[in-house]
C-alpha cells in the first residue's frame, strides 16, 4: 500500500502531475478570492462576462505578437474590455435596449468573435485552439526536466517550470495583497455602499479595482481552466464557503480551501478516475475541477452549517 | 454671519451664507434620469437642533440626504457642512442609510457592523484592534444590543437591525447625525430606545436630522421640520412651521384634512 503510494507520487508524478495540480490550485484560489466579493455584491455574472470578453483579447494579442505571454495577453484582455464597454454603450443608445440585453449581446458577440479568430488563424505553433480556449490546457503544463522530488530544490530544473506557474503565483500573491490591504474598504462597501461613500471610501474606484482584479485572475487562469470553466471557479467555492460560516474572513478562507480541494481532486479524478473504471482514457481536468466544485456546492447546500439562514433580503 | 459670492458647479454666481452651521444647502437639485427627484431645495440646519424631514412618498426626502452627502451625484446646488465642503468635514458627520437598503444576509456579526463606524480611526491598510472592539461594545450598550454582539446580523429583527445601524453611527462619534427613516418598520420598544438615544445626542449639543414618516410623533420627537415635496415647502421650528396649511401644501390631496385635525399642530 505504502509502496503503491510512493510509486504513485514518484518521479513520474512530479514530472506529469505536480505542476498541473499546483497551477490548478493557484488558478482556482486566485479566482475564488475575488469571487467572494462578486458573489456578495450580486455581481457573480461579472466573472462570466469578463471571461467571455477576455477571449478575443487574448487571441488578438496572439495575432499581433505571435506569442502567448503574460503581458500582451493582459493588454489584449484590457483592450477587449474597453471595446466591450464602448460597444455596450453604443448598443444601449442606438438600439434603445436595456443594459442587460446590451451586455448579453456584446459579451456573446465578442466571445464568438474570439472563437472565430481562433478557427481561421494559424495557431498551430502554440497551445491555443478552440478546445483549449474553452476548457483550458492543464494536462499539458508538465515539467519536462523534473526527474523526481529532488527537482523541487534544483535551480536548473526549477528554471524549466511551465511559465504559467510563477505567473499564477505572482497573480495570486497580488490578489491576496489587494484583498488584505483593502479588507476594510471591500467589506464595508460590499455590505453598505451608501455608508461607505459617506465615510469617504472611494466605492466606484474600488468596484473598478475589483473588476480589474477579476479580469487579471481570469486571464491568468486562462491556460489552466480556459475561459468558460473559470466561471465555476469564481462562483462555486465562494458560494459553498458562504454556507459554512457567517463571517466574511472565514468565508474567504473556506473558499480558498474549497478551490484547492476542487483543483486537486478534479485533476486526480480526471487523470486517474476513468482508469479505476477500466477506461484507458482521461477526461478534461478543467471540466472535472468544475464538476468537483459543483459537487462541493451540493454537499454544502445539504450539510453546510449555515445553509438555513433567516436573513432578510434587501428590499431595494 | 456674512454672505459670500461663490461660483456654483454650473458656473452661475450664487449666494451662499458662509456659516459654520451643521448643514447649509442652496438650490440642491438631484435627478434620476430626466425627472428631478429634488429640485432647487434650500435648507439650513442650526447646531444642536433635531429636525424631521417630512413629505409624501417619492418626495425626495432620502434623495435630499444622499445629495447633501454626495452619495448620489448632484445636478446643481451648494452644500456646506459646518461651513466646509462635505469631503473636508466627513469625520464630523454620521449617516444612517435606510435599513432596507442593505442585504442583511451579508456574512457579518453585529459587532462587525458597528466596527465599520470606527473606520476613520483605524487607518489605511490596518485592521480593527481590541480597543476598537471595546468602543463598539460601548455603542452597542447604548442601544441595548450588547448581548447580541456575536449574533449573525441576518438573525435580527427589523428593530434590532435599526439599533445596530444606530450603534454604528454612534461609533463614528460625529457632531451631525443624518438618519434615513430610522423608525420605519421597528417595534415600539426600539422606537423608544432610538428616540432616547437621539435626545441624548441633542443634549450633548449634537445635531440630528431624520427623514420621518409618522406625522403624529413629530412634535414629540423633533423641534424643527423641513417639509419637502421635490421642492422645499417650508422649514422652521415645529411651533411655527408644522401647520395644517404647510402640511396640506406638502401632501396635497394625499393627506385627508380629517387626519390633519388629529395632529397636535401649532
Amino acid at each position: 500500500m505504502i509502496d503503491d503510494l510512493i510509486t504513485a507520487l514518484g518521479a513520474e508524478f512530479v514530472q506529469l502531475s505536480l505542476t498541473p495540480i499546483v497551477i490548478g490550485v493557484l488558478a482556482a484560489v486566485a479566482c475564488a478570492l475575488p469571487g467572494n466579493f462578486l458573489l456578495l455584491r450580486r455581481q457573480a455574472l461579472i466573472g462570466d462576462a469578463i471571461s467571455h470578453v477576455v477571449l478575443p483579447g487574448i487571441v488578438g494579442a496572439f495575432l499581433v505578437t505571435g506569442t502567448i505571454t503574460a503581458v500582451p495577453m493582459m493588454l489584449g484582455a484590457g483592450v477587449a474590455a474597453i471595446i466591450a464597454v464602448v460597444m455596450i454603450e453604443v448598443v444601449k443608445r442606438l438600439g434603445r435596449v436595456e443594459p442587460g440585453a446590451a451586455m448579453g449581446l456584446v459579451f456573446t458577440t465578442l466571445f464568438a468573435a474570439g472563437v472565430l479568430f481562433l478557427e481561421i488563424t494559424d495557431t498551430s505553433s502554440v497551445h491555443i485552439d478552440v478546445q483549449h480556449a474553452l476548457l483550458g490546457n492543464l494536462e499539458s503544463l508538465i515539467w519536462f526536466d523534473a526527474d523526481g522530488w529532488g527537482s523541487v530544490l534544483d535551480p536548473a530544473a526549477l528554471a524549466t517550470l511551465p511559465p504559467q506557474l510563477p505567473r499564477l503565483a505572482i497573480v495570486l500573491v497580488g490578489i491576496g495583497l489587494f484583498i488584505l490591504l483593502f479588507w476594510k474598504e471591500l467589506k464595508i462597501s460590499t455590505f453598505d455602499a451608501a455608508f461607505a461613500g459617506a465615510i469617504g471610501i472611494r466605492t466606484r474606484l474600488l468596484s473598478f479595482a475589483l473588476v480589474v482584479v477579476t479580469a487579471i485572475a481570469a486571464v491568468a487562469a486562462f491556460d489552466a481552466v480556459g475561459s468558460i470553466i473559470v466561471i465555476a471557479m469564481f462562483v462555486c467555492p465562494p458560494a459553498s464557503a458562504r454556507l459554512m460560516t457567517n463571517q466574511l474572513g472565514r468565508q474567504v478562507g473556506w473558499s480558498a480551501l474549497f478551490a484547492s480541494i476542487s483543483a486537486i481532486l478534479g485533476y486526480v479524478f480526471a487523470g486517474y478516475g476513468p482508469g479505476w473504471f477500466g477506461s484507458p482514457y482521461a477526461v478534461s481536468a478543467a471540466g472535472m475541477i468544475a464538476t468537483i466544485s459543483g459537487v462541493i456546492l451540493i454537499l454544502t447546500c445539504l450539510f453546510g452549517p449555515q445553509r438555513k439562514r433567516t436573513g432578510q433580503r434587501a428590499e431595494a | 454671519m456674512s454672505t459670500a459670492k461663490l461660483v456654483a458647479e454650473s458656473g452661475k454666481i450664487v449666494d451662499v451664507a458662509t456659516t459654520d452651521a451643521p448643514l447649509t444647502v442652496r438650490g440642491l437639485t438631484v435627478s434620476y434620469g430626466n425627472k428631478p427627484a429634488v429640485f432647487s431645495v434650500d435648507a439650513s440646519i442650526p447646531a444642536g437642533s433635531m429636525t424631521a424631514i417630512i413629505g409624501p412618498n417619492g418626495a425626495g426626502k432620502s434623495t435630499f440626504l444622499k445629495g447633501t452627502l454626495g452619495v448620489v451625484p448632484r445636478l446643481s446646488g451648494e452644500v456646506r457642512i459646518f461651513g466646509k465642503l462635505f469631503a473636508e468635514a466627513r469625520d464630523r458627520v454620521a449617516y444612517v442609510p435606510q435599513r432596507a437598503s442593505v442585504d442583511w444576509d451579508f456574512p457579518a456579526r453585529v459587532i462587525d457592523v458597528v466596527l465599520m463606524g470606527l473606520y476613520g480611526s483605524v487607518g489605511l491598510f490596518r485592521l480593527w484592534r481590541s480597543r476598537h472592539r471595546e468602543q463598539a461594545m460601548e455603542c452597542l450598550e447604548r442601544v441595548g444590543m450588547a448581548d447580541f454582539a456575536d449574533r449573525q446580523i441576518g438573525q435580527l429583527s427589523g428593530g434590532q437591525q435599526q439599533r445596530v445601524f444606530l450603534a454604528r453611527a454612534l461609533a463614528q462619534n460625529a457632531e451631525f447625525y443624518l438618519l434615513d427613516e430610522p423608525f420605519a418598520g421597528v417595534d415600539a420598544a426600539t422606537e423608544r430606545a432610538i428616540v432616547s438615544v437621539l435626545k441624548e445626542l441633542k443634549a450633548e449639543g449634537r445635531t440630528v436630522v431624520c427623514v420621518h414618516h409618522d406625522l403624529s410623533t413629530v412634535p414629540e420627537y423633533f423641534d424643527r421640520v423641513l417639509l419637502i415635496n421635490v421642492r422645499r415647502i417650508a422649514e422652521g421650528p415645529v411651533e411655527t412651521t408644522f401647520t395644517a396649511e404647510n402640511l396640506q401644501e406638502t401632501y396635497g390631496g394625499r393627506l385627508a384634512s380629517a387626519h390633519i385635525d388629529e395632529l397636535h399642530l401649532a
